[in-house]
Order: structure tokens, then C-alpha cells, then sequence
């Protein structure tokens, strides 16, 4: 059964809260990134992506790759919610033996790649997408890189790799929330003009707003059979890093920031209030 | 590039060698190459990763014969481990190729996360290892790589000593459940005697990964050795019979994991081990066997063959291993040396 706009947009705001609990009881998590990149995971996993629990094992299911795994928060959240587990389970985040650990591990269902040091999965993501090209078959692999991350230049080698092969069946999502841990990725290593530079990659671009349900399902539909050239797509999705809590929104401490128990009780009732509003 | 060649041996070392009727091969690459096109012929699973190094890793045939099962990615090594992995995913059986230098360093944390770490039963193939590139200048060596690969979790590593190893090596490679670094160079190998080479068909099931090759017997000393340096161990242990000395020759082909039965039984029956190989003393072959047998409580006269802590001297491999004391007379004088202490 498929869910309206509206219910994805309520399902967002309900993997907002999770995030924010998960995080609160761990003493630990990348909340902001986890809150920038939510909705993007939201229809990918509910609108897109064919992956379920049942089908984990299958060759032709499509590949999520978490590249920034530090916002592993969010992936764990939409997971639970997809049934690859039970939500109680991330009670264990972070905690001694668990395998909720701060970045993602396939020993936790659902989960495809170990990532966390940056500028891996794209290169991944590579390999999957030759792969699944060499054995006709029509699964698609889609990466989740942050801004930040692209200063590392393996991405670069992998983007070269991508648009050589022709892999329009790989997208990379960049979530551009132009914050990092040390300040503006601006004023850390400005990396404008991103939609030139995967340009002149070769690659096909799309700028979205990327918490808006409606953009981002569009910008993730497969290539046209019409189109005139096979390329790699990167959807540029512009975020807020911390969306959804006002205190949080673009604000740089919160890249990793924990909230403390006033601020949690604060930021929860903040979004039940949007809920209501959305209703 | 073609450098000069000299000698792999002196004249007297040569005449040794064919005393005992050792017969040169050809280089493990070129094994190398010849059993990964086999391989891949019978099996469309089997795909070759390369970092604009088919032509080093002798693939150019592989190329035109099934150009479907190579991936070339241009020099690029990091992405050359990281698209292994993503295809490696996806139910493919990788041999990512390229040379040790770059390898085992360009590339290291990708071989760290996206291979040992994600269990991706990747083959990384590292070709031109040691000091092959030795005139080609630091930049180009590898002795470092043992010591860095040792020191992860989930990922075995083999040097193969003659052609023989390394067709079994690759062989076992393809069907390997783990992540492995198989490291080899650009020398002819001499054909090390063991039961296959001897016709003994039931000696071909004698290779296994994880389980060392004794090359010969002898009670008095034991040299542990792999890879382009056992041939020169051999050699030692023959020209110490002269002096009475019996010599075992082991190949220990595989350094993770080790075979520690092989080693705990050398300190058992010899006065003497000394560990040869084609890496710096730090972190490789020599000190793996020291760890074993002090944990073990075993304390025989121990000497550790390889490279130093320095700029390492250029040149020829074989110039470079006589700079080191990679010879027959070079070990034979270590030897001697060990037993008189």
C-alpha cells in the first residue's frame, strides 16, 4: 500500500522523534546530520527503494548505501520502522556489545555496507551498479554522501569510475546542509559549485529541496528511456542540518550535539506541535 | 621501464642450484595471469579489477579474451578497492590487481573497512612486490605491507614461493570465504622440490592455505622463509651441509594464519631458527614466529632476515638482496654466525 504525501511527511516527523529518543537515551548520536538527511531516507525507503525485510538476500533487490554512516541514527530508525527489527532494539544503542553501534554494520539487519570513514561508498556503490549492469539486472544503488565529506577525493576517483560506465542506475544524494563539524563547509573547503563540478564529471544533475517529499520522490525516479545520455545522477537535496527542532536548525554544535533533558522534552513537544499543525 | 638484470645468484650459488637439480620456472605473475584467465573462463563470476595496471599485472590477454570480466578504473587505487568490494556485494569473485606499493598503502583503510571490516571475500593481488621495483626507488617498494595487513582483523595473507604455490594460491584464492593479499614479484621462480614436483599427484592436495611447506629436512637449524627468498634458504641449507650443518628449509607460505605447529615443531627438533623475507624486520614474517614461540615458552637461537630500519639501498632486486644478505652466502654466514653463539 502505498502512502500519500501527506502520510510521508507525518512519517518524517514521527522518525524525527524516534531519532531524538534513540539519541537522548544513548547519550550520544549525530543529531543533526540524522535530522538533515531523514526525509531523503523517508522516500527512499517507503517510496522507492525495493528492499524489505523478505527480499534482503535476493541479487535484484536495489542498494542503499550510507556513506555519511555517521548519521546513522536515521537509518536506524527508518529500519526499525521497515521491520528489519524491533524500534526497542536501539535502546542498546551504543551501549556495551550492542551492534547499534555509532555507524553502520551489516551485523544489524538491513544495513548493506560497514561505512563511517568518509569517502567510501561511492566507490561501493560503483562496484554494485557494474554489477548489477554486467548481470542485466535492473536494481538500482543510490549513496548517501554529506557535503562535508566530499573534500575527500576518493569520491572524486569514484565519480570519474561512475560517469566512465555510464551507470544510470547509480544515485548519489548529497546531503547539502552546508554545515560541518568544524563550522561552514563554505569556510572549511568551499566546495561550490557542486552542480558544475558533478557536471563536468559527467553526471546528470538535480538540485531539490531536500525536505520536501514531493522533490525528492521526483528527483528519485529511474532515468527516461528516452533520454539522450546514459549518466550517473547526483541529486543535490539542500537540508538543514538539526530540521525540525528551531533550536537545532543550522546551528553547528548540533552536528553531535545530545540534547539534555529539558532540551529533549522541548524538542519532542516542538514537533508533536508540527504534527498536530500537518494533521 | 627495464633496468639492468644482474645474477640472481654468484657463480658458486649457481652451481648449487644445479646440484641440486633445481629448475628455473617462470615468474609467479605470469602464473598469476595464466590461472586467473583459466579461472575466469570457467567461471563468469570471475571478474579482474584494475588500477590501469593490466599491462604490469600481465592481463593484457586476459582483456581481449573476456573483456566483460575486467574493470579497469584508471589510477585510481582507492576506488580500485572500494568498486572490488561493491561488486564483491554483489556476488562477484573479485581479483583486484594492482601493485603492492599502492596496494597495500594508497588504498589501505578501503582494504581495512570496505574489505576486512564489511567481509567482502575480495582477492587483492599485489603484484611487483618487495623490492621488484627496486630501482624504481622507495616510492615503488613494499615492505611495509605485511606489517600493515597483519595488523587487521579479517584478512589472510600469502606469499607463494614458486610457481607451484602460487597456482594453488590463486587457485584456492577464487573459492576463499575471506578476504586475502596474495603478494608476489617479477622473478623467475626456481621449482622448489616438494611431493607434486616430484610426481607424486596426492602431493598437489599438499598446499592448503595456513599450512607451511617444508622444502627439506635438517635438526640443527631451520630457516623460515617465503616468498622470492626461500630460493636463497635453500640454497644456504645445501652449502651448510659442507659444514656439517643440516639444515630445514620451510616455506611458510602463509603468514596469516600462521601455521604455528610447523613453527613450534621447528624450535622443538632445530638448535636455531632464522626467518627470512622480503620485508622490513618490522612487523612481518621474522617477528610473527619470535611472538609464537616466546609465548610458547621455546627460546632457540633466533635471527630475523630481511630489511632494515632505512632508506632502503636501490637497485636490482638481486643487487638489493645481496645488499641485505638475501644469498646463499649471506644466510650461510648467518647461520654460522647463530650456531657459535
Amino acid at each position: 500500500m502505498s502512502l500519500t504525501d501527506h502520510q510521508l511527511r507525518q512519517k518524517s516527523l514521527q522518525y524525527r522523534k524516534q531519532v531524538l529518543e534513540i539519541i537522548y537515551h544513548a547519550g550520544a548520536g549525530h543529531t543533526g546530520g540524522s535530522l538533515s538527511c531523514i526525509d531523503i531516507l523517508n522516500v527512499l525507503y517507503n517510496r522507492v527503494l525495493r528492499v524489505s525485510p523478505e527480499n534482503f538476500g535476493s541479487p535484484d533487490r536495489d542498494r542503499y548505501i550510507q556513506s555519511k554512516g555517521h548519521s546513522v541514527e536515521a537509518l536506524f530508525v527508518v529500519l526499525a520502522d521497515k521491520g528489519f527489527f524491533a524500534f526497542d532494539e536501539l535502546k542498546s544503542l551504543c551501549r556495551y556489545g550492542s551492534h547499534f553501534v555509532g555507524h553502520p554494520t551489516r551485523k544489524v539487519p538491513g544495513v548493506e555496507f560497514n561505512t563511517g570513514a568518509l569517502g567510501h561508498g561511492l566507490s561501493i556503490g560503483v562496484g554494485s551498479a557494474i554489477a548489477a549492469k554486467k548481470d542485466g539486472r535492473d536494481c538500482r544503488t543510490f549513496v548517501l554522501l554529506g557535503d562535508g565529506e566530499l573534500a575527500e577525493g576518493s569520491n572524486w576517483e569514484a565519480a570519474m569510475c561512475a560517469a566512465h560506465y555510464q551507470l544510470d542506475n547509480l544515485t548519489a544524494i548529497i546531503d547539502h546542509n552546508t554545515l560541518q563539524i568544524t563550522g561552514r563547509t563554505r569556510d572549511v573547503c568551499a566546495n561550490a559549485p557542486l552542480d558544475e563540478k558533478f557536471a563536468a564529471f559527467g553526471w546528470e544533475v538535480m538540485t531539490v529541496d531536500g525536505h520536501s517529499i514531493e522533490q525528492l520522490t521526483s528527483a528519485f525516479q529511474p532515468a527516461s528511456p528516452s533520454r539522450q545520455t546514459v549518466r550517473p545522477r547526483v541529486v543535490i537535496a539542500n537540508t538543514i542540518k538539526g530540521r525540525g527542532v528551531s533550536f537545532m536548525e543550522d546551528v553547528g554544535k548540533w552536528h553531535h550535539g545530545v540534547p539534555s533533558k529539558e532540551e529533549y522534552v522541548k524538542a519532542m513537544a516542538e514537533i508533536d506541535v508540527t504534527m498536530k499543525a500537518e494533521r | 621501464m627495464s633496468a639492468p638484470s644482474p645474477p640472481m645468484f654468484t657463480p658458486q650459488a649457481r652451481e648449487v642450484a644445479l646440484s641440486l637439480g633445481l629448475v628455473m620456472g617462470r615468474t609467479n605473475l605470469e602464473v598469476f595471469a595464466d590461472t586467473l584467465l583459466m579461472l575466469a573462463k570457467q567461471n563468469r563470476a570471475v571478474i579482474a579489477v584494475t588500477s590501469d595496471s593490466r599491462g604490469s599485472g600481465k592481463l593484457g590477454p586476459f582483456g581481449q579474451s573476456l573483456p566483460e570480466q575486467i574493470v579497469e578504473v584508471g589510477i585510481a587505487e582507492q576506488n580500485l578497492v572500494g568498486v572490488a568490494a561493491g561488486l564483491a556485494s554483489a556476488g562477484k569473485i573479485v581479483f583486484a590487481v594492482s601493485p603492492a606499493c599502492f596496494l597495500s598503502a594508497r588504498s589501505l583503510e578501503q582494504v581495512k573497512n570496505d574489505i576486512c571490516y564489511s567481509d567482502m571475500p575480495v582477492k587483492l593481488v599485489a603484484i611487483s612486490s618487495g623490492v621488484s621495483y627496486g630501482a624504481l626507488g622507495s616510492t615503488h617498494h613494499s615492505l611495509h605491507d605485511v606489517a600493515a595487513l597483519r595488523a587487521i582483523n579479517n584478512i589472510d595473507i600469502v606469499v607463494p614461493a614458486d610457481n607451484f604455490e602460487a597456482q594453488q594460491a590463486i587457485t584456492l584464492a577464487a573459492e576463499h570465504k575471506r578476504p586475502i593479499y596474495l603478494r608476489f614479484g617479477k622473478a623467475a621462480m626456481y621449482s622448489l622440490p616438494s611431493p607434486a614436483t616430484q610426481g607424486d599427484r596426492a602431493g598437489e592436495s599438499a598446499f592448503a592455505i595456513g599450512k607451511a611447506r617444508v622444502l627439506r629436512d635438517g635438526h640443527d637449524l631451520c630457516f623460515i622463509a617465503n616468498g622470492e627468498t626461500v630460493i636463497h634458504a635453500l640454497l644456504a641449507a645445501e652449502h651448510l651441509k659442507q659444514r656439517s650443518i643440516s639444515a630445514r628449509v620451510i616455506s611458510m607460505h602463509t603468514i596469516k594464519p600462521l601455521d604455528t605447529a610447523a613453527i613450534l615443531t621447528a624450535a622443538n627438533d632445530c638448535r636455531a631458527i632464522i626467518t627470512v623475507e622480503e620485508h622490513m624486520i618490522h612487523g612481518g614474517l621474522g617477528e610473527a614466529c619470535a611472538s609464537l614461540l616466546l609465548q610458547a615458552g621455546l627460546s632457540p637461537k633466533f635471527a630475523i632476515v630481511g630489511f632494515p630500519d632505512e632508506y632502503t639501498v636501490t637497485g636490482a632486486q638481486a643487487d638489493i638482496f645481496r645488499h641485505y644478505g638475501i644469498s646463499m652466502e649471506g644466510l650461510g654466514a648467518v647461520a654460522a654466525e647463530l650456531l657459535a653463539r
